[in-house]
């Protein structure tokens, strides 16, 4: 028999309602996966209890013949940038550390009422910040996978919901939440060979997740496959009176419109993201995909994106300025850290406490964002950088008169090892070059498995779709993981 | 062409007094050391930076929202509150249901 913790989100949801095998068998099949999996560091703080009541609930549902939540049965995990009521949350910073959410983040509220249990809270790069996952003050999330030439170097998962990828493709959870400000809910889902989605911004409310840049954070599913990613972005979608950008649409029902026909389709390919020095391997996969978008009867025409070279520039404009607003919050009053050296002021206080509250990154980028906004600088910095996001949007729009997607390789490169990029931020920065462009548009974008490197890593393939057609980056999704059939898994050394 | 960084003006680069002066903006205490080792690694990103400076926005607006939407307008009525003690429940310090903080005023 297939091991529980094997089955994705459907699978468990489907065998929970058809009794196959009871809620509360497959909580413990993944809280004992979790608890045994420490070297992969996924987790900041495990929730069993969590998982098992709402397993509990969801077999006495069953056994009273009662009709069964969406995602009843089904354990998941919580970036820990999103606030649970009564769970230390510290989105990896020692800033937040003691802070204890009096109340629940929307989307979380959202999967807990939709049936979902919590496994725990997941780590992740600090305060968002990174793509690598090592600016946690809690420790490298370590991926699963590993490269075959037996060196067994410690790889990135990706970031920054580097512990939301690590978990899932570890096994130890089936789903979890993500957050994706420039990719990282995309880039970490490549890293690791699983999927990942970033709904239109405003479909998910920001409400009770940690802020890092609010014109671009958006959250998203990340699971094993599209059909997971689906169901979850189902359940975590929704206006919030409580988020001033959430969109006051209705949820369309993304999984039962899932379809990989593509007949009648047209797939962009955008020529400016042809960059230099991209490996022969991830341009190989850009070609594959291109031929299963063919196979699956779309057509494809090449577009242009004039502007994306400024993408990158304009997001580390935008980004850390929003941020060093956003983080302006933490000053040792309201809650976590406070440090009072003898005889400080208040003053002093906001100095000490912050020097010692944030790591190296994340005051990197307050420091960056607060140069840009000062006196003198913010109209060539920040109302330039702007401007070139109008642009960049634009360039969107006019691509899209011409197609429907947009396919694209989601990182330019496969995982790399920790410490590798660490010393160059920009070397860092340029990780996001795909997907950062479609965080500034505000698109919905996804990646999806493609296939394995040379060194039998995995490397995925992003699509990008117009605003609020989530279904159509499903689909083209769905279209690409059944032509792919990305089967491959790490092996549990840890 | 703009060049965001006039140097004649503001300096070619981002140095040791420039970073002091944004941590100290930002309220983040730092060492002389870490002054040092942060000026040119700013300045290297800065400089990075600066191609955005080629691009022609003369008749471009900034964006403002990435999606169009409406800012809404709640009827104004009271739909919270009444929960001190749980908006006091994480402070690092807190006395007689207030934040406390050191003295401010001699």
């Amino acid at each position: 028999m297939t091991e529980l913790t094997d089955l994705g989100v459907a699978a468990i949801r489907d065998g929970v309602r058809a009794g196959d095998f009871s809620a509360r068998d497959v909580a413990q099949a993944f809280i004992a996966r979790v608890s045994a999996a420490k070297p992969l560091n996924a987790f900041l703080v495990e929730t069993p209890d969590h998982a098992l009541a709402a397993a509990d609930a969801a077999d006495a549902a069953k056994a009273a013949g009662e009709d069964l939540k969406p995602l009843a049965g089904v354990p998941i995990g919580m970036k820990d940038l999103f606030c649970t009521k009564g769970v230390p949350a510290t989105a990896a910073s020692l800033i937040l550390e003691g802070f204890t959410p009096t109340y629940e983040s929307t989307v979380s509220g959202k999967l807990f009422a939709a049936g979902a249990g919590m496994l725990g809270k997941l780590n992740m790069d600090q305060f968002a910040m990174g793509s690598s996952n090592e600016t946690s003050a809690f420790g490298n999330v370590i991926s699963p996978w590993r490269r075959s030439d037996g060196g067994n170097a410690a790889l990135a998962p990706g970031g920054s919901s580097g512990g939301s990828s690590s978990a899932i493709a570890a096994r130890l959870c089936p789903a979890a939440t993500g957050t994706d400000t420039g990719g990282s809910i995309r880039q970490p889902a490549a890293f690791t060979g699983i999927a990942g989605i970033k709904p239109t911004y405003g479909r998910c409310s920001r409400w009770g997740v940690v802020a890092f840049a609010s014109s671009l954070d958006q959250a998203g599913p990340m699971a094993r496959d599209v059909r997971d990613c689906a169901i979850m972005l189902e359940a975590m979608t929704g206006f919030d009176a409580k988020d001033a950008t959430s969109l006051d649409l209705p949820v369309p029902k993304w999984e039962a419109g899932l379809s990989p026909d593509l007949k009648g389709k047209t797939i962009g390919i955008p020529k400016e993201y042809r960059v230099d020095n991209m490996p022969a391997e991830i341009d190989a996969l850009w070609q594959q995909g291109i031929q299963w978008m063919r196979d699956a009867g779309a057509e494809i025409v090449e577009v242009s994106l004039p502007h994306t070279k400024y993408a990158l520039p304009a997001y580390y404009i935008i980004a850390p300025a929003e941020a060093s607003s956003n983080l302006a919050r933490y000053d040792g009053v309201r809650f976590g850290l406070r440090d009072l050296p003898e005889g400080a002021n208040l003053q002093d206080m906001y100095a000490a406490t912050r020097a010692a509250g944030f790591g190296d990154e994340v005051k990197r980028r307050i420091m960056i964002g607060t140069y840009v906004l000062s006196a003198g600088f913010y109209d060539a910095y920040f109302t330039q950088a702007s401007k070139v996001r109008t642009l960049i949007a634009r360039d969107f729009e006019h691509a899209f008169e011409k197609c429907d997607y947009l396919l694209t390789p989601t990182a330019p490169s496969a995982a790399f090892a920790l410490g590798e990029k660490q010393a160059d931020p920009i070397a860092m920065y340029l990780n996001d070059v795909f997907t950062v462009p479609a965080s500034l548009a505000g698109l919905p974008a996804m990646s999806v498995p493609g296939g394995l490197d040379a060194q039998g890593l995995p490397l995925g393939l992003q699509i990008i779709g117009r605003p609020l057609d989530e279904q159509g980056v499903l689909n083209a999704g769905l279209a690409i993981e059944q032509r792919a059939g990305f089967v491959a898994r790490p092996e549990a050394w840890w | 062409m703009v060049r965001l960084r006039d140097a004649s003006r503001w300096g070619m680069s981002v140095d040791i007094a420039t970073v002091k002066k944004i941590a100290s903006l930002a309220r983040i205490a730092i060492s002389e050391e870490d002054a040092a080792r942060l000026a040119p690694e700013l300045d290297n990103i800065m400089g990075w930076i600066e191609q955005l400076g080629e691009v022609d926005t003369a008749d471009v607006a900034p964006m403002t929202a990435v999606i169009p939407n409406n800012l809404r307008l709640r009827d104004d009525v009271i739909t919270d509150g009444n929960v001190r003690d749980l908006v006091l429940a994480n402070a690092p310090q807190a006395e007689h249901g207030f934040f406390t903080v050191p003295k401010v005023i001699e």
